[in-house]
């Protein structure tokens, strides 16, 4: 994945909104459970990105989702 | 004209989309009223961004029921916003984990105590609060998962959703001379974000599926929408402290 790519930044603005972590540990690989971000804050966090990127997902969608790229992916994938 | 047209309604429990209030809150827009919506806790964020998926978006108010000084609060912003309350959603329920899954004998009362309060004891805690209000009469409706048996995994919460329905007949007969009517849906199993937090929830998809004569889609709430808004209409009249069953008939059925 392009880390430098504007989606990612946008996709970072959002997570550290959300869930209150530092724009540097909002990396591809961390896991949500590093960032100590659990189901609820991951669905907070889509609702989010669902206003910023105006795509629809549903819930089901965020079943594996463990990882920032997981999450990126899923999003990047509907535009 | 819709079925609730010029009532004034608040709803609790919208967290996300697929939240069966959240369907009920849609269509009571849809037939009329006028809503708000209420949140506790980390989940009132999530509650104000649902909010914004709604036909027209309603105002959220903070409700958490762990909070003595809330349903005061609550009133006052009512009593400010509207002077007058129609009707309130129940939606509220929360178990610890050690209530759920497979070991009915691992939870402790400091467990069971929060399952109790945040799941039967808010009913009262939300009549405090709408019931001054409703000075032309009122319909409370709370959502119900048939607690008169034992289920799998659903455990504590079992217990505290029997206290629901003796918190619903025992407000029925408290409030019934002020006009107000207090009654609860007795839902299938719905596949929403606190459905998906209960252990073995597949168990009850599989059997509900089986055995209900009019079938059940754990995907869809709208049978329980509708039937909702028609308790908190005005084609209720003389129906109180009642459980009305909304689950595809799977309660009349042994098998």
């Amino acid at each position: 994945m392009q880390v430098s790519d504007d989606n990612f930044e946008r996709f970072k603005k959002c997570a550290v909104e959300v869930l209150s972590v530092e724009d540097a540990q909002v990396v591809p690989e961390a896991t949500f459970e590093s960032l100590d971000a659990d189901s609820l804050d991951l669905v907070e966090l889509v609702m989010a990105l669902e206003e910023e990127f105006d795509v629809t997902v549903e819930e089901e969608e965020l079943e594996g989702v463990l990882a920032v790229k997981d999450a990126f992916d899923l999003i990047v994938t509907k535009l | 004209m819709g079925l609730l047209d010029g009532k004034k309604i608040v709803i609790t429990g919208v967290l996300t989309d697929s939240s069966i209030a959240f369907g009920i809150a849609k269509l009571a827009q849809e037939e009329g009223a006028e809503i708000v919506l209420t949140g506790a806790g980390r989940g009132l964020r999530l509650t104000q961004r649902t909010a914004r998926k709604l036909p027209t978006e309603p105002a959220v108010f903070e409700f958490d029921v762990s909070n003595p000084n809330h349903a005061q609060a609550l009133h006052d912003v009512l009593a400010e916003k509207w002077g007058r309350v129609d009707g309130a959603l129940h939606a509220i329920g929360f178990a610890p984990e050690a209530c759920l899954g497979e070991d009915f004998m691992g939870a402790t009362w400091d467990d069971v105590k929060v399952a109790v309060e945040i799941s039967a004891y808010s009913l009262k805690l939300l009549a405090e609060a709408v019931a001054p209000l409703m000075t032309d009469g009122g319909s409370i409706v709370g959502l119900d998962f048939d607690a008169t048996r034992a289920w799998p995994a659903y455990n504590w919460m079992g217990v505290a959703k029997a206290a629901l329905e003796s918190t619903n007949r025992y407000l029925a007969r408290a409030l019934g001379p002020s006009g107000i009517r207090v009654n609860l849906v007795a839902a299938g199993p719905i596949r929403t974000i606190a459905a998906k937090s209960i252990p073995g929830f597949q168990k009850f998809e599989d059997a509900w599926m089986d055995r209900a004569p009019l079938g059940w889609d754990v995907d869809d709430s709208s049978a329980v929408a509708r039937s909702t808004v028609a308790l908190l209409s005005d084609w209720f009249p003389s129906t109180t402290g009642s459980m009305v069953y909304v689950d595809g008939g799977f309660h009349a059925v042994g098998a």
